[in-house]
This record gives C-alpha cells, structure tokens and sequence, in this order.
C-alpha cells in the first residue's frame, strides 16, 4: 500500500463499463421524472383538499402523502444512493434495522402507550 | 516517531499521550479515566452504606444523599463501567481482528476526550455546591423543579460525553465491518470482537433518543422550553419514555462487552474451544435487538394500562432466552475442560451464578403485578446491582487481569489477584443479596435513612459491610497494579500460555504498528490452530514485510472537547451572568475552530519503512 496503484483496464472492460453508465444514467432519468410527477401529484392532492374538491378528504390525502413520501425515500436511496449496487447490505441493514425500530417504537405509543 | 525506544522527558510523555491516536494509548486513557470515576462512584458508594448503616443516622444530610446516590449512578453508569469497557474495546479488538488500528484514528481520540471533558463537568458540581439530585434517571417532573445548577451539570455533562461514546461505537463498527484481516469473516471473529459490534449497533441506536432527551432537558432548563412542563402544554411522561428507550439498550451495551470477556477467558483457562459459537453470536444478537423492545417494563407503576404492561412483561421474560442459551455453553465449554483456576478463571466462574441470579430477579420484576409490589424497594436495588456488579464489574476486574499484560507487558500478581476477587466477590454477595430481603420487607429506595424497629437493622449492618470489603478488594487490587509495575517483569507474546486469539500472537505490549505484516486467519481462535499444526509463532503472515502507513498524533480532539467544556459553562449561567452568553459562544467557536482546522489542513499521516519494522523484527530474533 506503499504507492498508489494504477489500473488499466482493457478495452472490453471499458466498454461493459460504459454501458453500464450509460444504463444506470438512462435509470436516474427515469427515475427523477417518476419523483418529479409524484411531487406534482401531492401538490395538486393538497390544492384539491385546500379548494374543496368532493372526495378529497384529509383521510384519503394524508395516508397517500405518506405512502408517496415513502416510495420517493426508496427511490432515493436505491437509484440515487447506489443502495442497489453490490457493496451496499451492511448500510442497508442498519437503515432497515433503525426503520424497524423507529416503526416499532411509534407503533407503541400509539396502539398501546397512548391508546 | 521511531520505534527504537528512548528515553524521554516527562513533558515530551505527557505530549505524546495528549496528542495520541494510537488505539492501544486511547484505550489506556479510557481505563485510567474511567478507573478514576470508578473510585469516584466506590467512595460515594461507601457513604451511602456508612449513612445507612444505623437507623436515624445523620452522616449526610438528606439533600447531600440524594446528591450521592445520583452521582453514584451516573458516574458508574456513563463515567466508569462504559468507558472501562470501550478501553478494552480500543485495545484489544483491533488486535483480535487483526487491524493496525481503528477506522478513524482522530475519532477515536476525540471520543475519549468528550467522554473525559464531559464526565469532568459533571464532577465539577460539587466544587460549585450544586449537584445534581434528581437520581440518575433525572425523571422529568424531579429534574424541571430542582434547584440550582445540579441538574443542568447533569444535562451538559451527559450530553458531551454521550457524544463521545457515540463516536466511539460509531469508529468500532466501521473498524469491525471494514478492517478484519485476509480470512477473518464475521464467523471467524472472537466472541469479544462480536459483542464489541453489537453493542457499537446498540450505541448507534440508543444514544440519539438519549441526546434528544438531553436536548429537550437543557432547553426546558436553561432556554425557557416547555417539552416537560404539563401546565404549558408539555408531556412529563415523555422524558420517561425517552430515557427508557436509550436507558434499557444501555445496560445490555454494558452487560454484551462483559459476556464476551468471558467468553474468551473461558474458553483459554478451559483450553477448550468455546461450545456453541455460532449460538453464541446468534443469542449476541438477539439479546441486542430485543433489549430495544423491553424499555417500558421499568415503567409498570407509570399507568400505562394493563396491554401495555402485558406486552413489554412478556418481551422481558423473552430476553431470558438468548441469555439461558449464552449461560448454558459457558457452562458446556468448561465441562471436560482442562481447567486453570487462574485470577480472570475465578472471576469467569463465579461470574455464572451471580449473574444467573440477577437475572432471575429481573424475570421477577419483569412480571408487572409483582413488579407493583416490589417497585422502589430494595428489591430492585439488589437485583440490578446483581446484574451489573456480578455481570459487569467482576467482567471488567476479569478483563483487567486477564489483558493487562497485553496492555502494559507484565503480569499482575496473582495471589494477590485472587485475594482482591475474594474480598470483592464475597463483600459483593454480602451487600446486596441481604438487600432482596430489605426489598421484601418494605425498605424504600432512594430515602436517606430509616426509623428503628423496623427490622431492618442488622441486614443494613451486613450490607454496609460487605461494601467495605469490597472497597478492600479495589484497595489491594491497586496496590497489585502499583507493586506490578514497580516491579516491572517483562512477559513474552503470551503470558498466559494458552492464547487462542491473534492479540496473543504478537508482542506484550504491541508494538505501535500492531502486526509487522497483516495476519492470514484460517479459523476461530486462529493462534490455537497454528500452535496445533505446530507453528509454534501462532501466526501467518498474509503479505510481506512493506512500508506501513499510520496516522499523525493530533492535539486538535483535546481543544474541540474543551471548547464544548467551557461553552457548557456558558449555558448553564447565561440566563444570569452577564460573561455567561459571551463564554458559550466562545466555547463553541474553539470547537468549531478546531474542526475547521482538522478539516481545512490535510493530514496524510507517514509511512514507517520498511527497513525500520524489519530491524524490530530482527531485534526480536524472528518474526513476532
């Protein structure tokens, strides 16, 4: 580890590795318009609920948000953090580990605690 | 730094410890620090059992007792056991995994100089007179209506040394997870390497609620906050919830570094492999994660409903499982065994029965309806000093005998080793086993003193003692440490003659660099299977003799702590010292200073060469 070591890589593993990008950036597109479209769609959720639009009650509003709030943190984390990629399962499991808690912790207070 | 030795001036020594990263220097100032607090909290513990020796006693006032016995608790809690185990953490497991040192090196200095400033900080109180005295538990409605600055001592303190633990336990898992040596898979590590990660998950995991909590208590206190205040809106019960929710993850992160000391001891005086490790790690980690789901079961006479009280009761009862299956291969690891009855041996086995009886205790308290009866009486007291004093602290005098050594290249003495472990583990028994009894008849907690002819008399008496001899046993255990080094008997690579993990393979007390070149592990207790082949070294080198890079000393940790020190000042007299607001802002722009210091100068750290670690090797006469 004395010197830092240089690696050349040969042209097949260039080329795998330009597709690859190329793929993984096609999917980042892909993915930012699908967060950009939920984002909209919570914003005018809101904007109906606000203006009074029959069948957009809090009850219908609030549960979507949430699950839109949850599929935008996935998104995130796995096209935009790289958790997809190989490398990644101790992160995962701690993150996965902490949601557990959390969710078990406030599954708690609120079915039990503060019943 | 070369690695011929030299001597040096005393300023040039003092520099070299204030300014090191060295994991093994680091885990030395943590036991020497958290030694300090220990003796600390033993002498407040003393008092405690002087007031109580006799009905009406007025040794200490009541407020003066109430100050001790939330001093005693706290200090022993966050001051004493958990940095004596985070040294042995620094020490050893680097070595045990094969790593020359820990992940972030700078880390692991600015841990422990948080854990030292903060815990210096909440000692300072009794040099202002005004000590926190709302227990160690601090329960909200208590701790918003004392007095004086007691109570914020107490919130700036634990919050300056939470943080350093946890970055200690963040450093550890990154080490475990990313620095094991060629061959060394998760099912390969020592059981001491394992419960180190457990608990550096638990301590991630724990100590946030604990610095939100904190947070919520400083602001109610000092910035005119209202999270605990009912009558503006607050919720009391809430503190209760939070401190619980770091509280009970707490005392497995101190109880899981204990079970795995043991499990190397035993398994090296047994000169047995240890029975059931892949059980062993399972339980590990099931204790870690249900010790997250049991916080509300000290909360039973809160009123939380009878669901409530049902559901966390069985959880508790749960926990006795995985413990059940760790006691049983203890217990299947000596069997057959060749066993030696040296010092950390007797702590080891002795450490069985007392701890199983803590536990039982606390399955009888895990049961809410006795739990209505025995809440607040001695009961308790007598338990959970069963479980941290038999699990923890005999864990911890074990650790001490057993890797001190490795850490300072001699051995202590061991019949005077085993006549501290009779003192103490007699002067154990005889304090707090009477207790249960006081518990059964009524005795309360925390009270400062109690009538005559109520029968609890003697059993105070005998309790009193047995704190005295187990004073005694510390007392000769540190005149052991004191005659060991004077002495100054110099051992080889494994004193004890059986090691069976890879810090017994190289030299006591390591060299700086660790390992001249990384170890190749090709099994569980990788030493024993080379000895076994007949590498008498005990070890394989997986890569030849090459420079190695290692990390600048840095006296930058130390200043970013003080800073955080003179900023709680700060705080804690703002509202009325006019220097109070200046001396916050101050203390944290040296904090921040300093961070921008580390951050904007580059570090590269130096490389030792390759010739030099091949002198030392030859110096040894072969590798080593």
């Amino acid at each position: 580890m004395a010197e830092v070591q240089v690696y050349k890589k040969s042209p097949a593993e260039f080329n795998l590795g330009q597709r690859r990008a190329k793929k993984s950036m096609r999917n980042q597109i892909m993915m930012f318009a699908l967060m950009i479209f939920l984002t909209l769609i919570s914003f005018t959720m809101v904007m109906a609920y606000n203006s009074g639009v029959a069948g957009f009650s809090e009850y219908f509003v609030i549960p979507i948000l949430l699950l839109f709030a949850a599929v935008q943190v996935g998104l995130q984390l796995y096209f935009f953090m790289h958790m997809s990629e190989k490398g990644h399962g101790i992160p995962m499991m701690f993150m996965y580990t902490g949601a557990l808690f959390a969710f078990l912790i406030v599954l708690t207070f609120v079915a039990i605690v503060w019943w | 730094m070369s690695s011929v030795a030299q001597k040096r001036g005393f300023g040039a020594t003092l520099w070299d410890w204030l300014t090191t990263v060295d994991h093994k220097k680091i885990g030395i100032l943590y036991l020497l620090g958290g030694g300090i607090f220990f003796v600390i909290g033993g002498i407040e513990a003393l008092i405690i059992r002087i007031q109580l020796l006799k009905p009406n006693n007025d040794f200490v006032s009541a407020g003066l007792f109430n100050e001790i016995i939330t001093m005693h608790g706290t200090t022993m809690i966050f001051l004493a056991a958990m940095p004596i185990l985070i040294g042995f953490m620094n020490v050893v497991m680097p070595l045990q995994i094969g790593a020359r040192d820990v992940a972030f090196p700078f880390l692991n200095s600015l841990g422990f100089w948080m854990f030292f400033f903060g815990g210096l900080f909440l000692n300072v109180s009794w040099l202002f007179g005004q000590v926190p005295d709302a227990g160690w538990t601090s329960y909200a409605s208590l701790s918003i209506a004392s007095e004086g600055h007691g109570i914020d001592f107490y919130a700036i303190g634990l919050q300056i040394a939470g943080g350093g633990t946890l970055i200690g336990g963040i450093n550890f898992l990154v080490t475990i997870i990313t620095m094991r040596a060629p061959g060394m898979t998760y099912m390969r590590m020592p059981l001491f390497s394992w419960t180190t990660l457990v608990a550096s998950a638990m301590i991630l995991f724990a100590f946030p609620p604990l610095t939100v909590g904190l947070f919520f208590l400083t602001f109610d206190r000092m910035f005119g906050g209202n999270f605990f205040d009912h009558t503006m809106g607050g919720n009391t019960i809430i503190w209760e919830h939070i401190f619980w929710i770091f509280g009970h993850p707490e005392v497995y992160i101190l109880i899981l570094p204990a079970f795995g000391i043991f499990s190397e001891i035993i398994p090296m005086f047994s000169r047995k492999r240890l029975f059931g490790y892949a059980a062993m790690v399972f339980a590990t980690v099931l204790i870690g994660f249900l010790g997250f789901m049991v916080w509300a079961h000290h909360m039973f006479t809160v009123g939380l409903g009878p669901t409530a009280n049902a559901i966390f009761s069985v959880s508790t009862m749960a926990i006795a499982i995985p413990t059940g299956v760790k006691i049983f291969n203890w217990l299947l690891t000596m069997w057959g065994g060749s066993i030696k009855m040296t010092t950390p041996m007797l702590y080891a086995i002795s450490f069985i029965p007392s701890f199983v009886m803590g536990g039982v205790t606390g399955v009888m308290l895990g049961s809410a309806p006795l739990d209505y009866q025995l809440h607040d009486t001695y009961f308790v007291i007598a338990h959970f000093h069963y479980v941290i004093v038999g699990g923890v602290v005999l864990g911890i005098l074990a650790g001490t005998h057993y890797w001190w050594p490795k850490m300072f290249g001699t051995m202590l003495n061991e019949p005077l080793g085993k006549i501290t472990f009779a003192l103490f583990l007699i002067g154990f028994h005889m304090t707090f086993l009477i207790q249960h009894w006081l518990g059964f008849w009524g005795m309360p907690r925390r009270v400062f003193t109690f009538m005559d002819g109520q029968g609890w008399n003697l059993a105070n008496v005998i309790s009193s003692v047995g704190a005295l001899l187990m004073g005694l046993g510390i007392l000769v255990l540190i005149i052991n440490i004191i005659i060991t080094s004077v002495k100054n008997v110099r051992v080889g690579n494994d004193p004890w003659g059986d090691g069976r993990t890879l810090e017994w393979a190289i030299e006591s007390p390591p060299k700086f660099y660790n390992f001249a070149q990384t170890p190749l592990v090709r099994g569980l207790d990788t030493v024993w299977i080379e000895k076994m082949e007949g590498n008498k070294s005990g070890f394989t080198a997986a890569e030849p003799v090459q420079d190695i890079h290692m990390p600048n000393g840095s006296i930058i940790p130390m200043i970013m702590s003080f800073g955080l020190f003179i900023g709680g000042f700060g705080a804690m007299f703002h509202a009325e010292e006019a220097w109070g607001l200046p001396l916050l802002i101050f203390g944290l722009f040296v904090t921040f200073a300093s961070m921008a210091t580390r951050s904007l100068k580059d570090d590269l750290g130096y490389y030792v060469k390759k010739a030099d670690i091949e002198r030392d090797l030859k110096q040894k006469g072969g590798r080593n």
